[in-house]
């Protein structure tokens, strides 16, 4: 396990220290490399529980998609019946679904805001703190409002029937994903603009300058300067919101239960009544699936990111 | 022209604001109502036909709610200090695995740690579900379903705190370290004398985070406590929401207020370790 020895020959110091070389991807530039054996001692605490409880399991839990009930291989026959069963089909198009629609909203929201917040300074911490606050409150809670307000026999349809509207069955029906959504960006959109407004920060004040020199004004400014600039955060940013439409499930559950509306039907309820059931294969098969889409699409925000922070 | 446009940005912000608060305010105020308040507006058969009304300011400010849920039964102060102090110590062991972790990942690497740190971005990703079977069958074989370990054990090993205090490790300068090192530091005293108090960012961060996740988990008690005496706040404020609303409003406050100090203490830590946590 030790890595190979060897003598530093373009470090900036041209002393005699050891270097372990430990990566491709090591900064250049640090010149006294430390023994890397101790961090395999510091990091031995993490890994130990990371994989007893989570990768060791999981892997177990691959095998049981190729699997019957009795222990016997089965090929892909469990793979073939959970894609074609139109439980899945529906958890894994809502699931996408509230990727597409939730993550572009979020980032244009939360965008917008801390534009404005960037410029408007008097008062621009205040609004920050106020963004993020619907970090704190208690999802439970959430959930017990939406139902005071959006109920069958809530405020919103006390209001509507009061204007002569029909009324709207909100949380059974299609607008519980729009409800969904909106508690989403409002969750959301605080810990983004934090994000963007450090990329905004960072960039430097020369390059709106120069563009205002050369004739740039507002929306060209903002395509041609300020969103070329924030291309790392943006990747942060993504990644983190696809994290947290996952998050999004809590409130699903506590509004609908195990079996809400069609409309917010997503791979975790699946998951969790799979479970219920006891019926593993089908579970795993649905937690594997997640799993090889997630690891491609971090895979691929990883090196894109790589891309452009080489291009900067 | 520019101080138009400022204006209006504030205008539009101010309503934003207004909207981003609004279900905290309505709670807070719905908590000062008394029982007989809540039913005339609230329940099916209000004074206001069959529909809820909208209600903001409370009629008769009262406590009643408060002093239901703190001294007519003890069960809420229960879940209550469950919660807390199921938080509290997944948060404690969060921030000691994954200082070390983090450290190690950012200034220490071995042989296969970048591999390792791409596997932790990864199941940091991933939906809680895509690993309940996994937990489950793992707490099963050390008989710890059903006990509170069950829980607490896996929330500890926290991929997202050891990206998070990756991150801002990594924002220290190799220098720093370099010069303890050649004072003749020990690395682990390194970690804890230098690093750490230079990270107060991510520590912020993590420990709101961490706390925010814990304090709000639904699915884990769920599915590996067995009873449901068990069950903190985050599920029990669930059910009492359905069964007595004004309890259910005042409860909400009650669950509100730790996650709120915690989130006002150390908000200007996170709001710079999110700077961080930008992926390299």
């Amino acid at each position: 396990m030790l890595p190979k020895r060897r003598i530093i020959s373009k470090s900036t110091f041209q002393s005699k220290t050891v270097r372990y070389p430990t990566s491709p991807f090591e900064r250049e530039g640090c010149c006294i490399k430390r023994n890397s054996r101790v961090g395999l001692w510091f990091a031995l605490p993490f890994l130990c529980g990371f994989f007893l409880f989570y990768i060791i399991p999981f892997a177990v839990s691959i095998t049981y998609t190729f699997q019957t009930g009795r222990n016997e291989f089965a090929g892909l026959s469990n793979y073939r019946s959970v894609f074609a069963s139109s439980a899945f089909q529906l958890a894994a198009i809502n699931t996408g679904r509230f990727i597409l629609v939730g993550v572009p909203l979020v980032v244009a929201v939360s965008l917008m805001l801390s534009l404005l917040l960037f410029r408007n300074f008097s008062g621009s911490a205040l609004f920050r703190t106020i963004f993020l606050s619907p970090m704190v409150m208690p999802v439970a809670s959430v959930a017990m409002l939406v139902q005071v307000f959006f109920s069958d026999k809530g405020v919103t349809n006390s209001i509507l029937s009061l204007l002569g509207i029909p009324v709207q069955s909100w949380i059974q029906s299609d607008w519980a994903f729009v409800l969904l959504i909106l508690l989403y960006i409002w969750k959301n959109a605080g810990y983004n603009l934090v994000l963007f407004l450090a990329g905004l920060k960072s960039i430097s004040h020369e390059y709106f300058e120069i563009a205002m020199l050369e004739g740039a004004i507002g929306w060209d400014t903002f395509r041609y300067v300020t969103l070329p600039m924030l291309r790392p955060s943006l990747f942060f940013v993504l990644v983190i919101s696809v994290v947290n439409t996952f998050k999004s499930f809590r409130e699903a559950y506590l509004l609908g239960g195990d079996i809400p509306h069609k409309s917010i039907y997503v791979l975790q309820h699946f998951i969790n009544n799979n479970f219920a059931g006891l019926n593993y294969a089908r579970l795993s098969v649905a937690a594997f699936s997640v799993f090889v889409v997630l690891a491609a699409l971090v895979f691929w925000l990883y090196k894109a990111n790589r891309r452009v922070s080489e291009e900067l | 022209m520019r101080k138009k446009s400022n204006v209006l940005s504030a205008i539009f912000l101010t309503l934003c604001s207004i909207i981003v608060l609004a279900p905290m305010v309505y709670t807070v105020s719905n908590s000062f109502m008394n029982t007989e308040e809540i039913l005339k507006y609230y329940a099916n058969d209000s004074t206001f036909g069959k529909y809820s009304a909208f209600h903001l300011i409370p009629d008769h400010v009262s406590f009643e709610a408060y002093f239901q849920m703190l001294l007519s039964r003890p069960d809420y102060l229960v879940k209550f200090w469950n919660s807390l102090w199921l938080t509290v110590t997944i948060v404690c062991g969060q921030i000691v695995i994954s200082s070390l972790a983090g450290y190690s990942f950012s200034k220490l690497k071995f042989r296969g740690s970048n591999i390792l740190f791409y596997l932790v971005i990864v199941m940091m990703m991933m939906p809680y579900q895509v690993t309940l079977v996994s937990n489950f069958i793992v707490l099963e074989k050390f008989r710890l379903v059903g006990k509170y370990a069950a829980v607490i054990l896996p929330m500890i090993f926290y991929s997202f705190g050891v990206f998070l205090m990756k991150q801002s490790f990594d924002a220290i300068p190799n220098e720093v370290l370099d010069a303890a090192a050649i004072d003749g530091a020990s690395e682990i005293q390194i970690l804890f004398s230098i690093v750490l108090p230079m990270s107060k960012p991510g520590l912020g961060s993590l420990i709101i985070l961490g706390f925010l996740d814990a304090w709000n988990m639904v699915e884990m008690p769920l599915v590996l406590l067995g009873d449901r005496s068990q069950y903190p706040l985050s599920i029990f404020l669930a059910q009492i929401a359905t069964d007595n609303m004004s309890l259910g409003f005042s409860c909400s406050v009650l669950a509100l207020i730790p996650p709120l100090l915690v989130f006002l203490y150390f908000e200007d830590e996170l709001v710079e370790g999110i700077r961080f946590s930008n992926l390299k």
